[in-house]
């Protein structure tokens, strides 16, 4: 076999994780070598690598195809969840300058492990070969278990990055033994010929395919957070620093369920009915499991945590609508998520206070009489949240349950409507605490927004509105990649 | 005697899966539940292995090489994380670990 070295097309397409790592590692030097530095230093550099980083996803996505003899492919679909994951990883460095600040861990290694990670979810994002897959799903573990531990002196903190160190790698493994089995029972790592073998005329016995489906399922359903695999998510979103729970909320969990799409609506569409009633399982006990314990939290980012859960249950409904539909409502719902996600959280850093002391739902009353600007901005987001229109989270559920509906999965669509209007509940409580009672220690203590803060809170904001009253354009993009996908 | 065949791998492979995971759900202490999730990689390094054989087909050997790379990051960070926590807390034992829950 001639050794081919790769093409600069090759590298292009390959571009935006080539600059997150460049820059990951330079910063770990420059942490080392620069004794005199402004705080804010990474945070900026952090910034421009980013955006970087998005200007090179758009540039490797203006002329999509494979790379490195098929083992990645950038399309629409990976160009989609790079922006996506790219977009997070600003947000998450705008709302984390005061966080850093207030708790005087303003280090290179918590920015250079963010960009780490992202490279990771972009490599995800563009991965069509079992071995990408693999690697960057590592890249972006690896470094959120280091990022969830990274206040290394909070008990919590290292608590949740240990639970979920144990509870990730357990996960991977047992992605890995699926895919070992599919490996085995079809005689390649690559995607698209994983489907043409499934399809063709000597596709292997579909005991093996399907257990390795399950088994991969097990690994997916654990790094979305997806019911019976969800436990780990409320302690390590408590226990984590509020921007990384952040982070970990949306930006991993995007880039697996693009992994997710990817593998079981390509690769393993010809045993579709095979897996359909695993994902019908894990989407209505994701749902369900999530709204019922959030109403029962009184620790907000454990109200989050289980809240995310939910909302991972959503996208897996659109999943097992098994269309195109569904594909591009569960992109357009994770970019909506991701959004409104990040918002809540921002606020919640903002409030916290040093050691995050205050994280009860009571500690948001009063919000709007002292800060109504902040109220207002996390009354977007909540209603979002809850799927009210005129905002994303509205349009994301109206298209996975429209796509439900055209694939019959008529049960389904009825119950997670039910569950929706479960979820009204305990967001509408945090919405009568800040406007209908007396300011709480916590508020009374709040520091003015920063203007990072103020970025984190009105660029979701306006996303949120926008995807809310004009979702076309989004879902438009979302509907031709997932059809381009196949 | 019937030569060593893919199938023997795949028992092995599954008698090592099965043992990793009953550690990984019934160990107390870190340390081995860390080794037995190793366990449940080298089962899945086997199966890439034996099969990569049997196919005549190298990209599971290449895929093993990945496998084996990524577990050592995973154990180097894995202990750095129990360092850190044992630094604080001093203990290794995940029913001592429980400030987390509802």
């Amino acid at each position: 076999m001639p050794i081919s070295f790769p093409t600069t097309l090759d590298l292009g397409r390959f571009l935006p994780e080539i600059l997150l790592t460049v820059f990951g590692t330079l910063f770990m030097v420059l942490d080392a070598v620069l004794q005199k530095r402004s705080k804010n230093l990474f945070g900026h550099l952090t910034l421009l690598a980013l955006a970087a980083a998005l200007g090179a996803s758009l540039y490797a996505g203006s002329e999509p195809g494979p790379a490195f003899g098929g083992m990645l492919v950038v399309d629409g679909f990976a160009t989609f969840f790079r922006v996506l994951v790219l977009g997070v990883g600003m947000l998450i460095v705008l709302s984390s300058y005061r966080f850093l600040a207030r708790e005087n861990a303003e280090t290179g290694e918590y920015h250079a492990l963010l960009l780490f990670s992202l490279a990771g979810q972009c490599l995800m994002a563009s991965a069509n070969d079992l071995i990408m897959v693999f690697i960057g799903l590592e890249i972006s573990s690896i470094a959120s278990y280091v990022l969830a531990g990274y206040l290394r002196d909070d008990k919590r903190a290292n608590e949740a990055a240990l639970k979920y160190f144990l509870l990730g790698s357990f996960a991977t493994a047992f992605f890995l033994y699926g895919v070992a089995i599919l490996y085995g029972s079809t005689g390649t790592v690559k995607l698209d010929q994983i489907h043409a073998v499934l399809t063709g005329p000597n596709a292997p016995f579909p005991v093996f395919v399907t257990l390795a489906a399950a088994l991969m399922l097990v690994g997916l359903g654990f790094k979305v957070s997806a019911a019976p695999f969800q436990v780990w998510a409320p302690d390590v979103y408590q226990g984590a620093p509020t921007p990384v729970a952040a982070f970990l909320s949306a930006a991993p969990k995007a880039a697996a369920f693009a992994v997710f799409l990817r593998i079981f609506t390509t690769a393993l569409e010809p045993i579709g009915t095979a897996w359909e009633p695993l994902a019908w399982g894990s989407a209505l006990a994701s749902m369900t499991i999530g709204n019922f314990a959030a109403l029962l939290q009184s620790n907000i980012k454990r109200m989050l945590a289980y809240s995310s859960i939910a909302h991972a249950g959503y996208v897996l409904v659109a999943l097992t609508a098994r269309s195109d539909t569904g594909t591009s409502a569960a992109m357009f719902y994770l970019a909506a998520y991701a959004l409104m996600n990040l918002g809540a959280f921002a606020v919640v850093t903002h409030l916290s206070g040093k050691g995050e002391r205050y994280l009860t739902l009571d500690d948001f009353a009063g919000l709007a009489q002292k800060q109504p600007f902040t109220a207002a901005m996390l009354t977007i987001f909540l209603l979002s949240l809850i799927g009210v229109p005129l905002t994303g989270g509205f349009f994301g559920k109206f298209y996975i349950f429209k796509a439900a509906l055209d694939s019959h999965l008529v049960w389904l669509a009825v119950l997670g409507l039910l569950n929706s209007a479960v979820a009204a509940y305990y967001y509408l409580r945090v919405l009568v605490m800040m406007y209908m009672h007396d300011p709480s220690q916590a508020v009374q203590e709040a520091e003015p927004l920063s203007h990072g803060l103020q970025l984190a809170l009105v660029l979701p904001a306006l996303g949120t509105l926008f995807l809310g009253i004009f979702p076309n354009w989004v879902l438009e993009f979302a509907g031709h990649s997932a059809a381009l996908m196949k | 005697m019937s030569p060593i065949g893919t199938f023997h791998y795949l028992v092995l492979s599954s008698a090592l899966l099965l043992i990793g995971t009953v550690g990984v759900l019934t160990r107390r202490n870190v340390v081995v539940i860390l080794m037995s999730i190793e366990l449940i990689l080298n089962a899945v390094n086997i199966n890439l292995v034996a099969f990569s054989q049997a196919l005549h087909n190298i990209d599971g050997q290449i895929f093993a090489i990945f496998v084996i790379t990524d577990a050592v990051a995973e154990a180097a960070v894995g202990l750095g994380i129990l360092i850190a926590l044992f630094r604080n807390k001093e203990t290794v034992l995940v029913d001592e670990i429980d400030l987390l829950k509802w």
